[in-house]
C-alpha cells in the first residue's frame, strides 16, 4: 500500500471515528439506561477511562497526516511522506542518533561520542537511533487499528449472521452454525497464522485474518442471545400485533444484544493485540507495532551491560493499554450484568 | 405455662442501601411453645423468610441481625453462640426446609447420600448404621420404596417426593423445632395436601414444634396451632387458629380475611384492602399499616402501636384494639 | 448414551471434513503452486525445474476437476486437488515438507514426545494451581484477600505471553540461573531441568484467567439454593466449599478446560520455539518461517481434530460427571 494513500484512508478513518463518537454520544445522552451506565463506568474507572483517552488521542493525533512540510535540505523521498500529527511533533529527522544511547544519556551507548540531543531522550533510544517514546507513541494507533477496527469491521457482519441465524433459524440456522463450528475447530492462532501466510504481509491482509479469527466469537454471542429473545413474550407479542421482523429485530432483538456485544469486543479488543504481538515474533506481524519493537528487543537482554529501554518501553506501553481495557471490560460486565442477578434476591 | 421452646424478641434485620442501612425486619417478636404448630402469615416481601433465616443465622452476608434482638431457643440466646455451636444446632436441634424442592436438592449427589449427611454430621455412626436410619427415615416422611430410592437423584424425583427428602433431612436429628419456609407454595394442590397432612402427623409424633411460614390462609387452617400476622416487618397479631380465624382484632387481619374469596359471594366484587405494602426503608412513622387503615386515628400516624393483651392467647399491636380492650 | 456419542462423532466428522475444506481453499485456491515452487526451488530456477518440483509435491494437478479424462470417467473428478488433499488427509499420508522434503509424518513421530513432555505438565500443574486458587479465594470471597488476589489477577492477566517468556528467561535463567534458559534433552532428569523453566512460566501467565475464571464459578454455586439447605443441615463452610461447591462447580470448569486444550497446542508454539524444545510446535514455527505450506496444512488439520477430539471428549466426560444429563 503506497504511503500516500494510506494516509489519506487514515484520514477518512479518523473523520469516520470521530462522526461514529458523536453519533454515540448522542444516543448515550439521550437514552437513560446508557447514561446511567456511562457515568456508573466513570465512577467505578476513572483512570482507566482516562489512560484510555489518552491512547485514542495519540491514536488519532497519529492517523491525521499529509505530505509537505518538512525540513528544508532533506532528500526527495522524505519530503514526499505523509506525515502525522505524531511525526511532526518528534520530528523523527531530526530527533534520530547514531545508534543505542540509555534514557535520558548524553552520549551514546558504543563508542561514547556526544549524542545530537543530549538529555532529551527520555527512555534512549534503540539500534537505529530513534526515539523510543517515539516509536512507542507510533505504535498506539497500530494497537489500536488492530483491536478496534478490526472489530468494529467485523461486528455488523457477525452480527448480520448471527441474529438472522438465531431468528430465522432452520436452513439459515443451520449454514451459519456449521460455517461457525468449522471456523472454530481451528485454533486461533493457527487459523491466524495460515490466512496470513496465504494472503502475504501487510496491515490490510493482517486485519482482514484477525477479523475473520474473531468473527466466531461475535456470531455465536448475537445468535445465542437471538434465539433466546426470539422466545421472549414480547417478541410474540410484536409478533401477533403483525410488526415486521426486521422491525422487530432492529428495535426489540439489536437493544437487546447491544450489551454482550460491547462486553465481547472490549474483551477481544486485548486479545486481538496480544494475537498480534505472537505475529510479530514469527515474523509476520504489523510493522511499527509494540509486538515488533518486543520481537526486536528480546536479544538486547543478553548483552553486557544490559540494554533494557527498547523492550521497557513497549512492554509498559502494551500493558498499560490492555490492562485498561481490561479493567474497563470487567467494570462494564459488573454493572451491566449483575442488575438481573440482584432483581433475582 | 412453661418456658416457650423459642421466643424471639425485637428482632431487627438491616440490609445495605445506598449509604445506610434499612430494617427490614423491625421489632419482631414472637413465641412458640413445644410440640405447637405456629403458622407465620403475611404478603411477600414483608420479612417472614428473612427472620426464619435469622433464627437459624443463615441471614445472607450484606443482612445484619443488629444487636438489640434477642432469640432464645431452649434457654439459650442463639445470637451468643459460637459458629461451630450454632452448626450443631442447625440440622440438629432446629431443622430447616425450603420453598424450592427443585433447587434446594444437590443435583450431582443421590438423595440418599444428602439424607445421610444430615445424619453423619451430627452422630458419628457407622455408615451401615446411618444408611439404615436414611432408609428408616425416607419411609417415615412416606417415600415408597425407600431402599431403592436412596441412590435416586434429585432430578428423577418428583416436586412432592423432593420435599419429602428435604423433610427427611431436617427431622433426621429429630429437632425440637422445625422451620418450614413455605413448604408447600411450588407443589400442587393434592401434593400439598398430602405435605401439610405429613407435617402434622410427624409434629404430633415427634413432640417437634413447627414454625411453618406462609401466605395462604389455607394452608393455616388445615395445621396450625396458633397463628401470628406479619406485616411491614413487625407481627401485628397473634391468636389460635380458631381465634384468629373467626375474630382477628388487627384491621389488617381482618382485612385479610375479608379479602378471601368465597364461592357464596360469586357475582359480587373481590373486596380488597386498599393501597400497597410500603416497601423497607418508607415505613411511615407510627403504625405501619395506618395509611391503608380504615380505621385510623391521629394516635396511629404519631406512635408505633405496643402488644396489646386481648385474651390469654390473643394480643395485638393497634391502637384501636387498645382501646377497645381497656375501654 | 450410546445413540448420543454416535451422533456426536458424525457431526464431529463432518466438521472435519469442513475444515479440510478450508484448508483446501486456503492452501490450494488462494496460494498459487506456482508461488510455493519458487520459494522453495528459487527465483532463477528453469520453468521444467518448477514443474518437477509440483509434480513431486502434487501440485501439478487441476483444483476440481481434470478436463483431460472423458466426462464419465470418475478419473475427472479423483484425479483433481481436491480429491487428492481429502484422501490423503484422511488416511494421514501427509508427504513431505515443501521446505526440505523430509517426510512429515516422521518430523510428527518425533515431535510428539517433547511436546507432550511440555503440555501435560503444563495443563496438570496449571489445572491444579488454578482449582485450588480459586477455592481458596472464594471461601474468603468478599474479604481483603479476596480483593487482594482478583487485582493480582488482573494485572497478571494483562501482561503479554511473550513479556512472560522473555522476562522469564531473563530473571531466572540468566541472572538466578536457577535452570538453563533453553535446550532440551531425551532423558528424564535432564529433560525436567530443561522444562521446568517453560513450564513455569506457561503456568502463571495463564494462572491469572483462570484463577478469575474458577472463582466465579465457585462463588456462583455458592449461592445456590442447595449450599443453603446443607448450612442448614449444619455443614461448616469447608465442608460446603468442598463437598457440594467443588462437585458442581466442576462441571462448567470441565467445560472450559476443554478451551485450553488446543491453547496447549499453540501456546507451546511460543514456549517451544523460545527454550528451545523440538516439539511440534518448534516444527510449525520452523515451518513459519520456512514458507513450507504442507507442513502447515498438516499441523493446521492436526489442531483441528485435536480440538474437535476435545470438544467430543469433554461433551462424553460432561455427561458422564452430571448425572442429569448421564441419565436422561
Amino acid at each position: 500500500m503506497k504511503a500516500n494513500s494510506l494516509g489519506s484512508l487514515s484520514n477518512i478513518f479518523v473523520v469516520l471515528l470521530l462522526a461514529g463518537g458523536v453519533w454515540l454520544a448522542r444516543i448515550v445522552a439521550r437514552d437513560r439506561y446508557w447514561r446511567e451506565n456511562a457515568s456508573q463506568l466513570w465512577q467505578r474507572r476513572p483512570l482507566a477511562l482516562i489512560a484510555l483517552a489518552l491512547f485514542l488521542l495519540i491514536g488519532l493525533l497519529d492517523s491525521v497526516g499529509w505530505v509537505g512540510g518538512g525540513t528544508p535540505g532533506e532528500d526527495d523521498v522524505a519530503a514526499l511522506r505523509s506525515r502525522t500529527l505524531i511525526d511532526r511533533l518528534f520530528q523523527p529527522e531530526r530527533f534520530t542518533e547514531a545508534s543505542y544511547s540509555a534514557p535520558l544519556a548524553t552520549h551514546g551507548f558504543y563508542g561514547g561520542q556526544p549524542l545530537k540531543h543530549p538529555g532529551k531522550h527520555l527512555l534512549g533510544t534503540d539500534i537505529l537511533g530513534r526515539d523510543v517514546i517515539y516509536r512507542a507513541f507510533k505504535g498506539v494507533r497500530v494497537a489500536l487499528l488492530i483491536g478496534g477496527f478490526t472489530s468494529l469491521i467485523v461486528i455488523p457482519i457477525a452480527l448480520v449472521f448471527g441474529v438472522f441465524a438465531g431468528y430465522f433459524g432452520k436452513r439459515i440456522d443451520d449454514a451459519v452454525f456449521f460455517l461457525m463450528t468449522v471456523l472454530a475447530s481451528v485454533p486461533s492462532l493457527l487459523l491466524l497464522i495460515a490466512l496470513v501466510m496465504v494472503m502475504g504481509r501487510g496491515t490490510l491482509q493482517v486485519c482482514v485474518a484477525l477479523g475473520i479469527t474473531g468473527w466466531v466469537h461475535f456470531c455465536r454471542i448475537a445468535r445465542g442471545e437471538t434465539l433466546k429473545l426470539r422466545e421472549a413474550e414480547f417478541v410474540d407479542a410484536a409478533r401477533a400485533l403483525g410488526v415486521s421482523d426486521l422491525t422487530i429485530i432492529r428495535r426489540h432483538v439489536l437493544p437487546n444484544i447491544a450489551h454482550l456485544i460491547i462486553i465481547t469486543f472490549a474483551l477481544s479488543f486485548t486479545g486481538l493485540v496480544l494475537a498480534e504481538t505472537i505475529l510479530s515474533y514469527l515474523g509476520i506481524g504489523l510493522d511499527g507495532s509494540w509486538g515488533q519493537m518486543i520481537d526486536q528487543a528480546r536479544n538486547e537482554l543478553s548483552r553486557t551491560p544490559i540494554i533494557w529501554w527498547n523492550l521497557a518501553g513497549a512492554s509498559v506501553a502494551l500493558f498499560t493499554l490492555i490492562l485498561a481495557v481490561n479493567m474497563i471490560a470487567d467494570a462494564l460486565r459488573d454493572i451491566i450484568d449483575p442488575r438481573t442477578r440482584r432483581e433475582g434476591q | 405455662m412453661s418456658a416457650p421452646l423459642l421466643s424471639v424478641e425485637n428482632l431487627v434485620l438491616t440490609f445495605p442501601a445506598e449509604n445506610r442501612r434499612i430494617a427490614v425486619v423491625d421489632k419482631l417478636s414472637l413465641t412458640i411453645a413445644r410440640g405447637e404448630t405456629l403458622a407465620l402469615i403475611g404478603e411477600s416481601g414483608c420479612g417472614k423468610s428473612l427472620t426464619a433465616l435469622a433464627i437459624m443465622r443463615l441471614l445472607p452476608k450484606p443482612g445484619r441481625i443488629e444487636a438489640s434482638s434477642r432469640i432464645e431457643f431452649d434457654g439459650r440466646n442463639l445470637l451468643e453462640l459460637s459458629v461451630p455451636e450454632m452448626r450443631t444446632i442447625r440440622g440438629g436441634a432446629i431443622g430447616m426446609i425450603f420453598q424450592e424442592p427443585m433447587t434446594s436438592l444437590n443435583p450431582v449427589t443421590s438423595v440418599g447420600d444428602q439424607v445421610l449427611e444430615a445424619v453423619w454430621l451430627h452422630e458419628k455412626i457407622s455408615r451401615a448404621a446411618a444408611r439404615a436410619r436414611v432408609v428408616e427415615l425416607l419411609h417415615m416422611v412416606g417415600i415408597p420404596d425407600p431402599r431403592a430410592r436412596f441412590s435416586a437423584y434429585p432430578h428423577q424425583l418428583s416436586g412432592g417426593l423432593k420435599q419429602r427428602v428435604m423433610i427427611a433431612m431436617a427431622m433426621a436429628m429429630r429437632p425440637r423445632l422445625l422451620i418450614a419456609d413455605e413448604p408447600t407454595t411450588a407443589l400442587d394442590a393434592t401434593i400439598r395436601a398430602q405435605i401439610l397432612a405429613l407435617l402434622r402427623q410427624l409434629s404430633s409424633s415427634t413432640g417437634t414444634a413447627v414454625l411453618l411460614i406462609t401466605h395462604d390462609f389455607g394452608v393455616v387452617n388445615e395445621i396450625a396451632d396458633r397463628v401470628a400476622v406479619m406485616y411491614a416487618g413487625m407481627i401485628v397479631e397473634e391468636g389460635t387458629r380458631r381465634e384468629l380465624l373467626s375474630h382477628p382484632r388487627h384491621p389488617y387481619a381482618q382485612g385479610l380475611l375479608k379479602s378471601i374469596p368465597r364461592p357464596e359471594a360469586r357475582g359480587n366484587r373481590l373486596v380488597e384492602i386498599k393501597g400497597v405494602v410500603p416497601r423497607p426503608g418508607r415505613w411511615p412513622t407510627g403504625c405501619r399499616f395506618a395509611p391503608r387503615c380504615p380505621s385510623a386515628f391521629d394516635r396511629c400516624r404519631a406512635e408505633l402501636p405496643h402488644r396489646t393483651t386481648v385474651s390469654a392467647s390473643q394480643g395485638a399491636w393497634c391502637h384501636l384494639v387498645e382501646y377497645e380492650v381497656h375501654a | 448414551m450410546g445413540a448420543y456419542l454416535i451422533r456426536r462423532l458424525f457431526y464431529g466428522l463432518i466438521t472435519v471434513l469442513g475444515v479440510l475444506l478450508l484448508l483446501f481453499v486456503l492452501f490450494f485456491a488462494v496460494t498459487d503452486p506456482d508461488d510455493i515452487a519458487r520459494k522453495a526451488m528459487g527465483e532463477r530456477a528453469r520453468p521444467e525445474v518448477y514443474a518437477l518440483w509440483k509434480k513431486n509435491h502434487g501440485y501439478d494437478r487441476p483444483l476440481l476437476f481434470n478436463r483431460a479424462h472423458a466426462a464419465g470417467d470418475t478419473r475427472r473428478y479423483t484425479d483433481t486437488l481436491l480429491f487428492d488433499h481429502y484422501r490423503r488427509m484422511l488416511t494421514f499420508d501427509f508427504g513431505n515438507s515443501d521446505a526440505d522434503d523430509s517426510p512429515i509424518a516422521r518430523r510428527l513421530k518425533e515431535g510428539m514426545g517433547p511436546s507432550l513432555s511440555l503440555t501435560v505438565p503444563l495443563f496438570a500443574f496449571g489445572l491444579v494451581l488454578g482449582v485450588l486458587l480459586a477455592l481458596f479465594v472464594a471461601f474468603f470471597r468478599e474479604t481483603y484477600i479476596d480483593r487482594a488476589v482478583l487485582v493480582l489477577c488482573m494485572l497478571t492477566m494483562s501482561i503479554a505471553g511473550l513479556l512472560y517468556i522473555i522476562s522469564g528467561q531473563y530473571l531466572i535463567g540468566m541472572l538466578l540461573k536457577w535452570f538453563p534458559i533453553s535446550g532440551f534433552a531425551f532423558e528424564p532428569y535432564l529433560a525436567s531441568r530443561f522444562l521446568a523453566l517453560p513450564v513455569l512460566v506457561g503456568v502463571v501467565s495463564g494462572i491469572g484467567a483462570d484463577v478469575r475464571l474458577y472463582r466465579t464459578i465457585f462463588v456462583e454455586e455458592s449461592n445456590r439454593d442447595y449450599v443453603r439447605t446443607a448450612r442448614a443441615k449444619g455443614c461448616g463452610e469447608v465442608r460446603v466449599m468442598l463437598a457440594h461447591v467443588l462437585r458442581n462447580a466442576l462441571i462448567p470448569i470441565l467445560s472450559n478446560v476443554v478451551i485450553t486444550i488446543p491453547f496447549l497446542f499453540t501456546g507451546a508454539l511460543l514456549l517451544e520455539s523460545f527454550f528451545g524444545i523440538p516439539g511440534l510446535g518448534s516444527l510449525t514455527v520452523e515451518a513459519i518461517q520456512g514458507n513450507d505450506f504442507s507442513t502447515l496444512r498438516t499441523m493446521v488439520y492436526l489442531g483441528a481434530l485435536l480440538f474437535i477430539a476435545g470438544q467430543i471428549l469433554t461433551d462424553i466426560s460432561y455427561a458422564l460427571a452430571d448425572p442429569r444429563v448421564r441419565l436422561t
